[in-house]
C-alpha cells in the first residue's frame, strides 16, 4: 500500500499543470468556450504533442499505456483549470470502448488519429427514455447486406457536437432494459441519416440530441461481437466515473482555493469576512468534503482496472456517490460564501459549480448509486 | 500508487484475527456478543494476554516491551479488535501514557512504569479538564507549589474517566501561575492515586452508567521525581499526548462493527411485514453509511503512507480523521439503536444484569445499543470537540 507516485507519474501532472498554467487563465477559457465547437483545436494539438491524447492507449496504437492513476492526474488538472476541451469523451469513454472491444482493424484506424488529436470520438448511449439505466436502448440495428442499419433516437450526447465519429449503441435483440441484445457501432457524424442538434449544457460544453434514421454501416462498424457490448458500456460508464471523480476533485480544489481567497480579503465590518466563526467552520467542512471526495477519486483510479467485476462495480458507485456528494457540497458552499458575486456569470466560482453540477448528473447520479449499492447490502 | 497490502501485512492481519479468535475468553467474548457491560476483571484479564502475546502496546516501540509495528500493522490491530469485536487495550496506559514516557521521561520513571501499564498493573486515569478548563485546557488552575523534595497540590479535576477505578493519574498542574504565557506555567505530574488528600466523585452519565469522575486534590504530596520532562514544561508534553494518537483517531473498526451489528439484527427485526433488512430505506442508510467509511478508510491510508515517511510530520488530514470519525461512529451507533424500535426504549440493564429465575425480560443487545448511542455522544466531544477542532483547522491548515 503506498500513495507515492512515480517519477513519471509526477512528470506527467507537472507537465499538464505547466501547460494548462500558461494556456488556462479564466478570460481565455472564455474565448475557447466562445469558439464554434466550444473547445480549443489548437490546444487540442498542443495535448497531442505532450502525449496525453493517447496516453492509455497501447504503444502500438501510439499511446503510453497509462492506466487509471495518469488518467486521474490528467483530469484532475483539467478540472482545476476547468479545461472544455473533449478529453473526456475521445480520451477517456471512447478510447476505454475502442481499447475493451478489442476489435483490432478498428483500434488501428482510430486510436493512432485519437492519439495524435486529429479525430475526435463521442459516445453516444443514453436514450431520452433511460435516465441512467445503461441497458435501457431503444435504437435498434439491423442486418441489411454485409451490414447494419440503425435507427433511433440519443440523448444528451456530451462533445457529440463537434465529434468526427461516434461510438453509437443499438438492440439488435431483447427487449428493452435487456443487457444481452446490445451491440456497439462506429458511425461517421456525417454519414446520412445522421441528424445532430447542438447546444450547450449548462457548463458551457457543446452537446448534441442525434437522431438516426436509416443509417448504413458495414461489417465492419460493428466494435465487438454481437450482443456483447453491455460489460464493456458498463465499463466506459465506469471510466467515465473515475475520471469525472477526478476532475470533480480538480475543480473543489480550485473552489475551495478561490473561497479561501475571499474569506481572507472581502472585508466586511471592517475585518476579513473570514474572521467569522460560521464561516470557518463551513471552510473546514469543505476541506473536510474536499479530501474525502480526493481520496474516493483515489480508489476509483486503483479500481478501474480491478478484475473482479462485484468489487470493481461496487467501489466505483460508491465512488460516484461520495464524490457527488461531496462536489455538491462544496460548490454549493463555494458560492454561498462569495455572497452575491458568486452568483454571477463574470466570476469563476460559478462556472466550476457548473461543472459540478454536470458531472454529478453524468453516468448516474448520487441517489442512483446510493440505491444501486442499497439493493447490494448483504 | 497501490491500495493493496502486501503479502506479508495480509498475513499479520491474518494472524491477529487468528490469535484473537483462540485466545478471547469465551465468557468475555459472549459478554461482547450480547451486549453485557465488560468490567475491569475482564479488561486487565484480555490486556495481559494481548502483553504476554507482546501486543498490549501495540504502538511502543520494542525496547520498551512492545511490538515495534509499522503504522499499517497497528492500524490492522486495531482494526481487528474492533471488528471482532474483543476488548479495546486501556487508552490511557496505552495510547496516551506510554508515548509520553518513551518520549520524555526519565530512565527510572521509564523503568518503573512502562511495563507495568502495558500489563495493566496499574491503571491510569487523566488528569486534564477543570471546571475552568475545556477546550481552553491551558487555563487549567490545580496548583502544584514546590516545598523541598515535593509538589503540593491543591485543585479539582472533571471528567476523569475511570478515575474511581485506577491506581494513577497523570495530571496537567500549574507550577508557575506567574508566567507570562499561561502555557509556560504548567508541569506534567504523575500522581498516586492512593496519596492522602485525593479524593473521587462518581458523575453518572447520560448513559446512566459511571465512566466519569471529579477529582478534588487537597494537600496531595506528590515527590518531585513523579514530574514528567521539566518544570513548567508541560504543555509541550500534553501537546505531544494531544498529537500523537493519530492511527486509532478514526476507530473505523469500531463503526464496521455498529455496521456489521445493525445489519445482523435487523433480520431478527420487522418493518412492513417483512425483515427490516430488506426494508429500502434502512438498506440507503447502510449503502451511505459504507460509502462515507470507505472514504475515510482511504483518507487512514494517505495518513498512515505518510507517516512512514515522516514519523512525526504533523499530518492536516488528522483533522479529517477525527471529524469524519467521530461523525461516522456517532451515525453507525445511532444506526444500530433505531434498528432496536420501541426496544431501544426501555432502561433495564439493571434488570437484565441481576441474576434471576425469571425468564429474561427483553433482548440485552438492545439495551447496550443505546447504551453505546448514548455515551458516544461524547465522541465529539471528548479529546477536544469538533468544534474546536474546527477552529484549529480554520487556523492552522486553512490560514483563516
Amino acid at each position: 500500500m503506498d500513495f507515492d507516485l512515480t517519477d513519471e507519474q509526477r512528470l506527467l501532472r507537472d507537465s499538464v499543470d505547466r501547460l494548462l498554467a500558461d494556456t488556462y487563465t479564466f478570460e481565455k477559457r472564455k474565448g475557447y468556450s466562445a469558439e464554434p465547437e466550444g473547445w480549443s483545436r489548437a490546444l487540442w494539438s498542443r495535448y497531442a504533442e505532450l502525449g496525453i491524447l493517447g496516453l492509455p492507449f497501447a504503444e502500438e496504437h501510439g499511446g503510453f499505456g497509462g492506466g487509471g492513476i495518469e488518467t486521474m492526474l490528467v483530469m484532475e488538472a483539467f478540472g482545476r483549470a476547468l479545461a472544455v476541451e473533449p478529453y473526456l469523451t475521445s480520451v477517456v469513454l471512447c478510447g476505454t470502448a475502442l481499447r475493451l472491444a478489442g476489435n483490432a482493424a478498428l483500434q488501428s484506424e482510430l486510436l493512432p488519429q485519437i492519439a495524435q488529436g486529429k479525430l475526435t470520438v463521442a459516445f453516444a448511449h443514453g436514450e431520452r427514455q433511460a435516465r441512467y439505466d445503461l441497458s435501457d436502448v431503444l435504437t435498434t440495428a439491423k442486418r441489411k447486406g454485409g451490414g447494419w442499419v440503425i435507427d433511433g433516437a440519443k440523448s444528451v450526447v456530451t462533445q457529440g457536437d463537434s465529434a468526427g465519429k461516434l461510438i453509437v449503441s443499438a438492440r439488435i435483440g431483447g427487449e428493452r432494459d435487456d443487457g444481452a441484445g446490445i451491440a456497439l457501432f462506429l458511425v461517421d457524424a456525417k454519414a446520412n441519416g445522421v441528424a445532430r442538434r447542438a447546444y450547450r449544457l449548462r457548463d458551457g460544453m457543446g452537446a448534441a440530441e442525434i437522431s438516426l434514421s436509416g443509417v448504413e454501416v458495414g461489417r465492419d462498424a460493428l466494435l465487438s461481437e454481437a450482443g456483447a457490448a453491455y460489460p464493456i458500456i458498463e465499463r466506459v460508464a465506469e471510466a467515465g466515473i473515475a475520471a469525472t471523480a477526478a476532475e470533480a476533485v480538480g475543480a473543489m480544489e480550485t473552489m475551495q482555493k478561490m473561497t479561501l481567497e475571499y474569506l481572507k480579503t472581502r472585508q466586511q465590518f471592517g475585518k476579513p469576512i473570514g474572521e467569522n466563526q460560521a464561516l470557518q467552520h463551513r471552510a473546514t467542512e469543505m476541506f473536510v468534503a474536499l479530501e474525502q471526495g480526493r481520496s474516493l477519486a483515489m480508489l476509483a483510479a486503483m479500481m478501474v482496472d480491478e478484475p473482479d467485476a462485484a468489487e470493481r462495480q461496487r467501489n466505483i458507485a460508491m465512488v460516484k456517490a461520495g464524490v457527488g456528494q461531496a462536489a455538491r457540497f462544496v460548490s454549493q458552499n463555494a458560492v454561498q460564501l462569495h455572497g452575491g458575486i458568486g452568483m454571477t456569470e463574470e466570476y469563476a466560482v460559478g462556472h466550476y459549480f457548473r461543472r459540478c453540477m454536470v458531472i454529478e448528473h453524468s453516468f448516474g447520479d448520487t441517489g442512483y448509486h446510493l440505491s444501486r449499492l442499497a439493493e447490494q447490502v448483504a | 500508487m497501490d491500495l493493496r497490502f502486501s503479502a506479508e501485512e495480509l498475513a499479520f492481519r491474518e494472524e491477529v484475527r487468528g490469535f484473537i479468535r483462540d485466545n478471547l475468553p469465551d465468557d468475555i467474548r459472549e459478554k461482547l456478543q450480547l451486549g453485557h457491560k465488560i468490567e475491569k476483571p475482564d479488561l486487565v484479564r484480555w490486556q495481559r494476554i494481548l502483553n504476554k502475546k507482546g501486543w498490549a502496546a501495540f504502538n511502543w516501540p520494542k525496547e520498551w516491551g512492545g511490538p515495534g509495528w509499522t503504522p499499517i500493522q497497528r492500524m490492522m490491530f486495531l482494526e481487528e479488535i474492533q471488528t471482532f469485536p474483543a476488548p479495546e487495550v486501556n487508552p490511557f496506559n496505552v495510547t496516551m501514557l506510554g508515548p509520553v514516557l518513551i518520549q520524555f521521561g526519565s530512565d527510572e520513571q521509564k523503568q518503573r512504569f512502562l511495563p507495568r501499564a502495558a500489563n495493566l498493573d496499574d491503571w491510569w486515569c487523566q488528569g486534564f479538564s477543570e471546571p475552568g478548563a475545556g477546550s481552553d485546557l491551558a487555563a487549567l488552575k490545580t496548583a502544584a507549589r514546590r516545598e523541598g523534595d515535593h509538589y503540593i497540590v491543591n485543585g479539582q479535576k472533571i471528567w476523569t474517566s475511570t478515575a474511581h477505578m485506577a491506581d494513577w493519574c497523570f495530571c496537567l498542574v500549574r507550577t508557575n501561575p506567574q508566567a507570562a504565557k499561561k502555557q509556560e506555567g504548567i508541569s506534567f505530574l504523575l500522581i498516586d492515586m492512593k496519596t492522602p488528600g485525593i479524593t473521587v466523585r462518581p458523575i453518572i452519565s447520560i448513559d446512566g452508567e459511571h465512566h466519569l469522575n471529579e477529582v478534588f486534590f487537597d494537600d496531595v504530596k506528590v515527590p518531585v521525581d513523579m514530574r514528567v520532562y521539566e518544570e513548567n514544561k508541560g504543555w509541550d508534553v500534553a501537546k505531544f499526548l494531544l498529537g500523537n494518537e493519530r492511527t486509532g483517531i478514526a476507530r473505523i473498526g469500531k463503526s464496521k462493527e455498529r455496521i456489521n451489528f445493525s445489519k445482523q439484527k435487523a433480520k431478527e427485526m420487522r418493518a412492513h411485514g417483512k425483515p427490516l433488512s430488506q426494508d429500502p430505506e434502512f438498506r440507503r442508510r447502510i449503502a451511505a453509511l459504507e460509502t462515507e467509511l470507505k472514504s475515510l478508510e482511504i483518507t487512514q491510508l494517505r495518513v498512515l503512507s505518510a507517516q512512514k515517511a515522516n514519523e512525526r510530520r504533523q499530518d492536516p488530514l488528522t483533522a479529517v480523521l477525527k471529524l469524519k470519525g467521530t461523525e461516522l461512529l456517532q451515525a453507525t451507533t445511532e444506526l444500530a439503536m433505531d434498528v432496536a424500535g420501541p426496544l431501544a426504549m426501555p432502561d433495564w440493564a439493571d434488570e437484565l444484569e441481576a441474576l434471576s429465575n425469571e425468564p429474561e425480560l427483553g433482548p440485552v443487545w438492545a439495551t447496550e445499543a443505546t447504551r453505546s448511542y448514548l455515551f458516544l455522544r461524547a465522541a465529539s466531544i471528548y479529546g477536544g470537540t469538533n468544534e474546536i477542532m474546527k477552529n484549529i483547522v480554520s487556523k492552522g491548515v486553512l490560514g483563516l
